[in-house]
């Protein structure tokens, strides 16, 4: 038992297709009910697209585990309205001290950019985020989220797939048009389609505390490299809600996972840390070993894998449930198009092609961290230990550039997709074409709002001035304007900033708030060539 | 600009000591430490990635 959360039981109830024995034929299926399953089928409700979702379980995440959600992620939850309880509940911070022996080596401060509606990252435990996205499905006529429902076999056909799915009450069948496999790193659908996984496997193993205390400490980051109380290896200290501290320590590759769980084991530990009597409590415990590694294809047939199942990143860094949530984002819109017959199947494509770029950036920067933080060999460990020796040194900046426990998540813009219109006219900044948008405050109806409020599930054309024309289409998909002058105020003048923009400045921006191309001038046939090719037409 | 392969240090005998000579009094382990620390600095100072990888390949380090 939990003493700081208790854990939802969410009633298994059978389905009438299982009673009645009738297959039917759905258009979407998720397996999985864990962060990035939820976030797709919420991504599906606000696109309209009825969803089916399947867990082999019935309560939200056991432990902590995906602490920390970054800028990006949030903004995709706010857009899928679970963003702000997500704030309101989490610890929002900025600051970090990197420790090396018995000193510290120094501090940093993630200096969030002014003007963004989502803080830079908050860490908040898994469970309250499951637990706050079942809430927000609940009730959804377009959403069907069904407990205890095990997939175990997958038959493909070429525009549909077969699921053969276990209950409480037997097993049975049932059709889908797609499928988005969230079943985590260990996920049994990739087993099931012949996909390979393959990557690095770090021997490390690593024990992830949950600790309750009333503790005076900050809210920062705090990461020890060799500390006296934990000789030769790492620790992690980061704050949660509820007074609970999660804390890691790298163990080695040796340890004996079944050993360290045990309260005997880590409460000396932490006490150890803690380097004084201050009364603590354990909350939960794992014992973890992992791997940098991704999926093939991201898609198989009619099979799409989103989060784990697709990409599995060290923990350093928050990654995996911050990509993960990218995924679903950058999937559920073409998925729609598609579904509807407004793009051609060659938009979900672009899936992989996105998805798969990025999921390889996470990887490096994810291997690159574990492999400073957990040197192979004794060279590579005095190469680390003279960076950060060097880094104490206040003016060694550069040093300081070079320590890396785990460089924190940030999206990774998809500067070469297909999908992207490349710059015929000069532009300067960070909204080049594949780059995700950046917020801005401003106005709407004389209230204060923010931009990427204003934008997102479906196309929109950015116009900063009058534009000749309301909306732009191709086939049935259709760009609205949104003027800026006239449907939203740019009071502070951040949004021109941030987009580079002059009077006349256009930008087509995707259903997740991408840039898919810009101009300097309004010209209507090229907007409607930039929409076919953001819908690989 | 390309790694320097012809002499670029004023009086080399004199440098060749002040090395040596920083060293004297450590062991292999802290002479070991030092030297990662001078690779470190000496390569920030270069800052021309394509220097640093030529002078790592001209070491005998892996491509």
């Amino acid at each position: 038992m939990f003493k700081t959360y208790s854990f939802p039981k969410f009633p298994y109830v059978p389905s009438p297709e299982q009673k009645s024995g009738e297959v039917r034929r759905h258009r979407l299926v998720i397996i999985g009910a864990g962060p990035i399953g939820l976030a797709a089928a919420l991504d599906a409700a606000a696109h309209g697209l009825p969803c089916v979702v399947l867990d082999d379980n019935d309560t939200v995440s056991v432990g902590s585990r995906a602490v920390c959600y970054a800028k990006r992620t949030l903004e995709v939850f706010d857009r899928l309205h679970v963003g702000a309880r997500m704030v309101e509940k989490g610890v929002s911070w900025q600051h970090g001290k990197v420790f090396f022996k018995d000193r510290r080596s120094y501090e940093f401060d993630l200096l969030p950019e002014d003007g963004n509606k989502m803080p830079a990252m908050i860490n908040l435990q898994q469970y309250y985020l499951e637990e706050y996205m079942v809430d927000a499905l609940k009730d959804h006529p377009d959403v069907d989220l069904r407990w205890k429902h095990k997939v175990t076999a997958i038959a493909q056909h070429s525009d549909h797939a077969v699921l053969t799915v276990e209950t409480p009450d037997g097993a049975f069948t049932m059709e889908a048009d797609w499928v988005i496999a969230c079943d985590g790193a260990n996920s049994s659908i990739r087993a099931m389609v012949g996909a390979q996984f393959t990557g690095q496997f770090f021997q490390d193993r690593f024990l992830i505390a949950d600790v309750i205390m009333k503790a005076a400490y900050p809210t920062e980051r705090w990461f020890w490299f060799d500390p006296p109380f934990h000789p030769n290896q790492s620790v992690l200290l980061h704050r949660q809600p509820d007074d609970v501290w999660r804390i890691d320590f790298q163990l080695g590759w040796d340890a004996d996972a079944d050993e360290e769980k045990k309260p005997e084991k880590i409460i000396p530990r932490v006490r150890a840390m803690l380097g004084d009597d201050r009364p603590f409590e354990l909350e939960w415990a794992s014992v973890y070993q992992f791997a940098c590694r991704r999926i093939d294809n991201f898609r198989y047939g009619r099979v799409l894998f989103a989060g784990d199942a697709a990409h599995q990143v060290s923990p350093f860094g928050a990654r995996g449930a911050n990509t993960g949530v990218q995924d679903t984002d950058n999937l559920i819109w073409k998925l729609k198009l598609v579904l509807d017959g407004d793009a051609p199947p060659a938009l979900i494509a672009s899936y992989h092609e996105e998805r798969a770029f990025a999921a390889d950036d996470n990887l490096l920067n994810s291997s690159r961290a574990t492999d400073f933080i957990t040197p192979k060999s004794a060279a590579s460990r005095m190469f680390r230990d003279a960076v950060l020796q060097l880094a104490e040194d206040q003016d060694a900046s550069f040093a300081r550039a070079l320590v890396n426990s785990g460089r924190l998540s940030t999206p990774t813009p998809y500067l070469a997709s297909s999908l992207n219109t490349p710059d015929a006219d000069m532009f300067a900044g960070a909204m080049k074409p594949g780059t995700n948008c950046a917020d801005a405050p401003v106005t709407v109806d004389g209230r204060a709002d923010w931009f990427l409020n204003q934008i997102g599930g479906r196309f929109t054309l950015l116009s900063f001035g009058p534009a000749p024309v309301e909306s732009v289409s191709f086939g049935r998909v259709t760009a609205k304007v949104l003027q800026v002058g006239r449907d939203i105020v740019d009071a502070t003048n951040l949004l021109a900033a941030r987009y580079d923009a002059a009077p006349g400045t256009i930008y087509l921006i995707r259903p997740d708030q991408y840039v898919a191309a810009r101009w300097r001038a309004f010209n209507e046939t090229k907007i409607v060539q930039a929409l076919a090719r953001a819908l690989s037409a | 600009m390309d790694l320097k392969l012809t002499l670029n240090i004023a009086d080399p005998d004199d440098f060749y000591r002040e090395l040596i000579d920083s060293q004297r009094h450590m062991d292999s382990a802290q002479a070991a430490m030092m030297n990662c620390k001078l690779v470190l600095i000496l390569a920030n100072h270069v800052g021309d990635r394509a220097v640093i990888r030529e002078a790592l390949k001209r070491a005998g380090g892996a491509a």
